[in-house]
């Protein structure tokens, strides 16, 4: 299965390799960076490559690539789930998934590549039952292991991975029992120039907190499950109670995960939280371009929106803009070619307006390009869909826990597309298009 | 040589004066001096060869020296060059050194080291050996199994009969993790010698056996790389690893699928109807099939699926919820390859589910969803707008998008799908418009309906200003007109006048080839087009050039009296061109069209040759010919067969014997007489054993173990019938006569702990090991069972409870109990739980309220009581709705114990503490069936939950076992004397349990 695995920077550097059977000489990487160079941007680097001998799937995070090495036919989706997870893995143990941290704890990430995979096939990705085998630093315990000359690596061996429950250890004990659910969801959704729908749905998350004594039995519902379109659950979860009761059923592994994820389709109204009213518009003569854009409440269900910010990719010939913001502050990067403007809080009765002009390299013909404008915002004690847990019950343990549930809506990928005023250039089309078919009228 | 080393001493010296000498110094701690200790990292990080050198100085003093924490600093060191990729294989002696190390990290590490450079240093490799073959004994299965990772990891030819040794034992341990660990080595042991092969099948035989759902993933990998054509081992196993699937990891479960998917196309029929519509776009031909083969159909026998197929697809499908991608993937290839056309539907929904994750995976999954779109529009077209590209897509997630969109594309949708692409054309990402106008091409040739409105906006694009994009249209044009040529002169000409203005190679030659091709349409501008390529002809592109000969030759044999000298001056520099393509293309038209005499009849054809009618060019999807490979796999991704690739084989015209998959169905409550087992399960095990004859001893006895392990197996599952916690109840329901496979599961699971006291034996005793296996065999005896409410006084309610003498998942220091609950009323039982409690402490933990139970049904449950280590016994009410019992459980002090490990020198090491006060002993008389050594054990067993300590003495028996709530160990010795006398001494501090457990072990024993 995995042969070896190497860590990439964006500079292309190999900073850590791992292998899993017999060593392969780095070279085979140069395959790989031939690639990386024709793509020109990392993210289109192709995640399947072929070489003379061995094959390389790979995956692009947080600035890195994890390349791994194979040598016979496997899925490939297989290979990627887990590097994602090494990843993962990564990011839980220290924070954040970056060269600067997995160079800090470069030993420690290389004992758990060891535990995760035995010649080539995973073992243990679990991040529960890792955290029992190396423990996760923190600032007290490596100041304490300086001293001590204590390590990280539990002396206790994992026990969850043998009984039934193999995502959770036995004997966990809390003075404070508490279990929290953060509903997330995301919008995703594609509007056209004049504002209607092309396309929306609603991705949701249930990201658990779950720090519970003994073995729990939980079951959460929801005051609405039809309106789940579709479903995909943690290990825990019990389907056949979903199937026939549409409960969430299940012994939560101890501490952070992801319970489910679901979908709620296009079928239903998707509530499209904010309105833009926009226009950017180039002129033949003159290098120059006006931009006016609007945005204003719409279906927010009388919560606020926050953490408003427009992002659009400007044609390449606009080399710099001229603005006013009633609200918040906008930015342009040249290099990029990328206007930001952070709004931040929506003020339903002072609209955030921005306006004004923007300047064209001289001597470029009008940008031709349909630049789109992407949308990020946040609604706090909102799901957009609707959804709402109506209880949590736990059986099995006597205690009363804490429980809390929170939500939160996001705009996932929100995407206008502009209107774009290319006089001259529309109206010639427009003419040749009718001439063409007056000359194939006449012609047939 | 006296000279030359002198000499030689002299020669470096001075060279290496800056940096060397410093160095030199530095390894004669006795010459250093203090400036120097503080500038020797700046001047010697000048100089990276001094540098490894003192490096490796520093870390093999670290490493020999005393202190652990040293040693731990050395390694991870040594650790973090290896990970760079740094090599340090000089530091392996020093290394290996610390491989019998106490501390455990020190040891992991040193294990990382040791699997990375033993290939190289084979020899001080072998130093380590005997370590881990001492760990391999060791009663901790974590221990064990991780000896045998590291073990089988070292690539040393020479250790390859050890390590079949150690994966053969490793093979029938008790512990299921173990075996996993087992599963692996095969494969690695494979890879390190082929040969192998023969005697590894036999342990993967033996291993799919396997009721575990830790092992079923592993050994089926193991399987895949061994021997993927034994499709004969699968058969008994079958039923059980559908059955397995839903709680087997994430990872084994992809693995399991894709095994499974081959095997049931070489086991089952079609179920794709025969003529049946595999391809929607055939419709026609199947009405157009003739009636004498409709007949055929009708008589043919209808389809019945053979139910083990059904069975898969119905253990599958729940996985399709799985949040692994790859394992979704899996399921979804399993349907498309295996399910009745119409079911195939159901993957849909969670295919395009996965579009939402990782950009890597959108990647694989849009591939396999473009090869299924050609098959099967439908499948896809209700979610078309998942496909719609967002500018913020990679460029190939945005090619394969588009590849889909234009698959299914038909009559309805066409103008939302060309909508679309309009948009597409103008993104900012050249190679992407112009792979959109390729896509508008192709849906213009399929849909009939538009070919017009996609050629006008072909046109259109004509005028953009960016030039692939023409070029692009261009050649798309060209395709297009092919089709339909009569129509479209005006297009041709206003081609002809964009020509000044492409320098894109390939439409140039597009254009070119238009105009020799319709010469006649546009006869005035066809020659001047040529005449301008006169003059840039030697400038052009090698296409270009080709074109524009065959331009000439058209127009000479259409047109000559304008062309013909222009033709002639082309056909003389194409002579002399560098290209040897175009120099032959050149003598060849040349040849063909101007006649002389050696040309001879082939010039009379000269024209019907060069301007016959040309079939238009089909413009069809590059996923056209994937669907030969297998969906999700690695070839079926990159379009190529990768090594190792299995073919996924038709399926058979007839069934193979469905009766193969049969497995002998035992009796779930009634437990059968020893020998019929013993028959059967030697019948199954006939062919491991047949053929290890050749092989030692050890072999045989450890396929015996395994009836033996099966038959515990079977005496125990029937009070384990539903056990709450197992993840069996997870997804779907069982049939009834599948029921058993995942019953027997948490068996293997939860005993596993109890299973590692005697595994120790199974390697200890080698020859002696089949008769210590009797001995501990009757611990899983049949268990009493008590009662804990009659039915009588419960008003219909009956409980019953025993000890499965597993430990307790709720809390460690709880005793688990089991209580069957059983409604013998007419009514319906609702609310059945657990009431208040007397002493008011008592720990219990509770089962969770059983809602209803009909007449007539049982439900077993379980629970776990802290007893404290008392025999004082626990109350409590059993409450229904209606009424309250007042019920006791009194546990047997045998019950309050588990069973613990040790060997005899730690046995005779804990006696010695707790003698005196501690020791309760006396002299029995035993009765006399009961002097067999195997008689004694299972006496001992059946009133204790005690574990076996194995004993080099006949006439010693030993058991150890610790209490359940404080853990104090309890120590049973019982020394045979001449005939029924026997001395029998427990050791342990609680002295109350002590003689408890005196008297019940003496009338235990005393009793025939």
């Amino acid at each position: 299965m995995i042969h070896s695995l190497f860590l990439i920077n964006h500079t292309g550097d190999i900073f850590l390799e791992k292998h899993w059977k017999s060593v392969i000489g780095r070279s085979v990487c140069d395959y790989f960076f031939e690639a990386r160079e024709k793509a020109v941007e990392p993210e289109n680097v192709p995640p399947v490559l072929q070489t003379p001998h061995h094959y390389l799937i790979s995956i692009y995070r947080g600035k890195l690539f994890f390349l791994s090495v194979i040598q016979t036919e496997v899925p490939p989706l297989f290979v990627i789930e887990f590097l994602h997870r090494v990843a993962d893995t990564i990011q839980d143990y220290f924070g954040e998934c970056s060269e600067g941290v997995i160079k800090d704890n470069v030993v420690t990430v290389y004992e758990l590549l060891e535990e995760m995979l035995d010649n080539g096939f995973p073992l243990a990705t679990e991040s529960n039952v890792l955290k029992e085998m190396i423990r996760p630093p923190t600032i007290l315990r490596s100041v304490v292991n300086t001293l001590t000359g204590a390590s990280n690596v539990g002396d206790t061996l994992p026990t969850g991975q043998l009984s039934n429950v193999p995502w959770r250890r036995v004997g966990v004990k809390y003075t404070n029992n508490e279990a929290y659910f953060d509903v997330i969801e995301e919008i995703d959704a594609i509007l056209d120039k004049s504002g209607t729908t092309v396309f929306a749905e609603i991705q949701g998350v249930i990201e658990a907190c779950v720090r519970l004594t003994g073995m729990p039995d939980l079951t959460l519902s929801f005051m609405n499950p039809r309106l789940l379109d579709d479903v995909s659950f943690h290990p825990c979860v019990r389907f056949k109670r979903w199937e026939s009761e549409r409960v969430l059923s299940f012994i939560p592994p101890d501490g952070n995960f992801t319970l489910m994820n679901y979908h709620v389709s296009s079928q239903n109204l998707v509530a499209i939280p904010v309105y833009v009213k926009q226009s950017i518009s180039f002129f033949e003569t003159g290098p120059c371009g006006r931009l006016d854009i609007t945005i204003g409440p719409k279906q927010t269900m009388g919560k606020t929106v926050e953490g408003l910010m427009v992002t659009i990719h400007m044609p390449k010939a606009v080399l710099s803009a001229n603005l006013t913001a009633t609200q918040g502050t906008y930015t342009y990067d040249l290099a990029t070619k990328v206007l930001v403007w952070d709004i931040g809080k929506l003020n339903p009765q002072k609209l955030p307006n921005l306006k004004g002009s923007l300047t064209t390299q001289a001597g470029t013909p009008k940008p031709e390009d349909n630049p789109s404008l992407n949308i990020d915002l946040k609604i706090q004690q909102l799901a957009i869909s609707g959804l709402k847990v109506s209880r949590l019950d736990m059986y099995g343990e006597k205690y009363k826990p804490f429980k809390g549930v929170k939500y939160l809506t996001k705009a996932g990928k929100f995407q206008i597309y502009i209107y774009m005023f290319i006089f001259l250039e529309n109206l010639m089309s427009y003419l040749l298009f009718e001439w063409l078919q007056c000359v194939l009228k006449h012609s047939i | 040589p006296l000279l030359s080393g002198s000499f030689r001493s002299n020669g470096v010296q001075p060279a290496g004066a800056g940096t060397c000498v410093q160095s030199n110094l530095e390894v004669v701690p006795a010459a250093l001096t203090v400036p120097y200790v503080v500038s020797t990292t700046l001047r010697v990080s000048n100089n990276p060869v001094c540098l490894s050198v003192l490096r490796n100085e520093d870390l093999k003093e670290m490493l020999e020296s005393n202190k652990e924490s040293l040693k731990l600093e050395a390694m991870k060191r040594v650790v973090g060059l290896i990970a760079k990729g740094k090599n340090s294989s000089e530091l392996f002696p020093a290394v290996v050194k610390n491989v019998a190390s106490k501390n455990i990290e020190l040891k992991k590490l040193v294990y990382v080291y040791l699997v990375r450079y033993a290939e190289e240093q084979q020899d001080l490799a072998l130093l380590s050996i005997s370590t881990f073959q001492r760990a391999l004994k060791d009663p901790n299965q974590f221990i064990r199994a991780s000896a045998l990772r590291v073990l089988s990891s070292i690539r040393v030819p020479i250790i390859v009969p050890i390590m079949m040794l150690a994966i053969k034992e490793a093979a029938a341990d008790l512990s299921p993790y173990v075996r996993k660990t087992s599963a692996h080595a095969i494969q690695k042991l494979y890879s390190l010698d082929p040969e192998q092969k023969e005697q590894l099948i036999e342990v993967i035989e033996k291993l799919l056996k396997d009721k575990s759902t830790l092992v079923a993933g592993s050994v089926v990998m193991a399987f895949e790389e061994v021997c993927p054509d034994r499709i004969d081992l699968i058969h008994k196993n079958y039923r059980k690893l559908c059955n397995l699937l839903v709680d087997v990891e994430e990872w084994g479960q992809v693995v399991i699928i894709s095994m499974l998917t081959r095997y049931a196309r070489t086991q089952f029929t079609s179920p794709w109807k025969e003529g049946a519509i595999f391809d929607e776009n055939n419709d026609k031909t199947f009405y157009e099939s003739d009636s004498e083969e409709k007949k055929e159909q009708t008589e043919a026998k209808p389809y019945i699926m053979d139910p083990d197929h059904r069975l898969l697809l119905r253990n599958t499908k729940p996985l399709l919820q799985s949040r692994n991608t790859a394992v979704v993937m899996s399921v979804a290839q399993l349907y498309w390859h295996l399910a009745p056309k119409h079911e195939v539907n159901i993957v849909t929904k969670s295919l395009v589910r996965l579009l939402r994750s990782h950009r890597e995976v959108q990647y694989i999954v849009l591939q396999n969803i473009a090869t299924m779109s050609i098959q099967r529009k439908g499948m896809f077209e209700p979610y078309m707008k998942s496909f719609y590209v967002r500018s913020t897509d990679a460029t190939h997630i945005k090619t394969l998008k588009l590849e889909i969109l234009t698959n299914l594309a038909n009559e309805a949708n066409i103008s939302t799908i060309l909508r679309e692409f309009q948009t597409y054309v103008k993104s900012q990402d050249k190679a992407f418009a112009a792979a959109t106008i390729q896509a508008i091409g192709r849906c213009a040739t399929n849909i009939s309906e538009v070919t017009d409105t996609c050629l006008n906006g072909l046109v259109l694009l004509l005028s953009n200003r960016d030039e692939t994009v023409v070029a692009e249209s261009v050649v798309v044009i060209k395709k297009l007109l092919q089709t339909q040529p009569t129509q479209h002169s005006e297009i041709i000409k206003h081609m002809a006048k964009l020509f000044d203005n492409i320098t894109v190679p390939m439409a140039r030659a597009s254009i070119l080839w238009l105009m020799g091709e319709y010469c006649e349409r546009v006869p005035k501008i066809a020659p001047d087009v040529l005449r301008k390529m006169a003059k840039t002809f030697t400038a052009e592109e090698d296409i270009v050039k080709l074109q524009t000969v065959n331009l000439a030759a058209k127009l000479y044999l259409t047109n000559s009296k304008q062309t013909k000298l222009l033709t002639q001056y082309i056909l003389n520099l194409g002579k002399y061109d560098q290209n040897y393509d175009i120099r032959d293309r050149t003598r060849f038209i040349r040849q063909l069209i101007v006649p002389n005499e050696k040309s001879g009849a082939l010039n009379k054809y000269a024209r019907r040759i060069l301007l016959a009618p040309k079939p238009a060019p089909v413009l069809e999807s590059a996923f056209k010919d994937r669907d030969r490979f297998q969906l999700g796999t690695l070839s079926h991704s990159l379009n190529v067969k990768a090594a190792g690739y299995q073919e996924l084989s038709d399926w058979p015209a007839v069934a193979p014997d469905q009766s193969v998959r049969n497995v002998e169905v035992i009796e779930p409550v009634r437990v059968q007489p020893p020998h019929t087992e013993e028959e059967s399960s030697e019948e199954s095990d006939k062919t491991s054993s047949d053929s290890g004859k050749s092989s030692s001893g050890s072999e045989k006895s450890s396929s015996e173990s395994e009836a033996e392990q099966k038959k515990k197996k079977k005496t125990k599952k029937a009070p384990l019938k539903k056990n709450k916690l197992t993840a069996g109840d997870r997804y779907g329901e069982v049939p009834p006569a599948r029921q058993l496979c995942v019953q027997m599961f948490p068996v293997s699971l939860s005993s596993s702990r109890v299973c590692v006291s005697h595994s120790q034996q199974l390697i200890d005793c080698g020859g002696l090991f089949r008769v210590s296996l009797q001995v501990t065999t009757p611990s899983f005896g049949p268990v009493k069972t008590y009662e804990l409410l009659h039915h009588m006084t419960g008003k219909g309610l009956s409980a019953k409870y025993h000890f499965p003498r597993q430990p307790c998942l709720y809390q460690p220091s709880m005793v688990a109990v089991q209580v069957i609950l059983t409604n013998s009323s007419d009514h319906s039982l609702e609310e059945i739980h657990i009431g208040d409690r007397s002493p008011a402490s008592l720990n219990i933990h509770c089962f969770n309220t059983i809602e209803r139970l009909e007449p007539e049904a049982s439900v077993t449950v379980s629970m776990g009581i802290d007893f404290s280590d008392s025999t004082q016994a626990a109350n409590f009410q059993l409450c229904t709705k209606e009424d309250q019992f007042s019920v006791s459980i009194q546990p047997a002090v045998g019950e309050l114990l588990m069973p613990s490990t040790m060997t005899e020198e730690d046995f005779s090491k804990e006696q010695g503490k707790l003698l005196g006060m501690n020791e309760t002993s006396a002299t029995i008389t035993m009765a006399t069936a009961n002097t067999s050594s195997q008689a004694i054990g299972k006496q001992v067993l059946s009133v204790a939950n005690v574990g076996v300590v194995s004993s080099s003495q006949n006439n010693v028996h030993r058991f150890a076992g610790r209490t359940v709530s404080s853990g104090a160990v309890v120590l049973v010795s019982l020394e045979q004397k001449e005939s029924c006398a026997a001395l029998l001494t427990i050791n342990t501090e609680k002295s109350v349990m002590a003689s408890m457990l005196l008297r019940d072990l003496k009338q235990a024993l005393a009793q025939a």
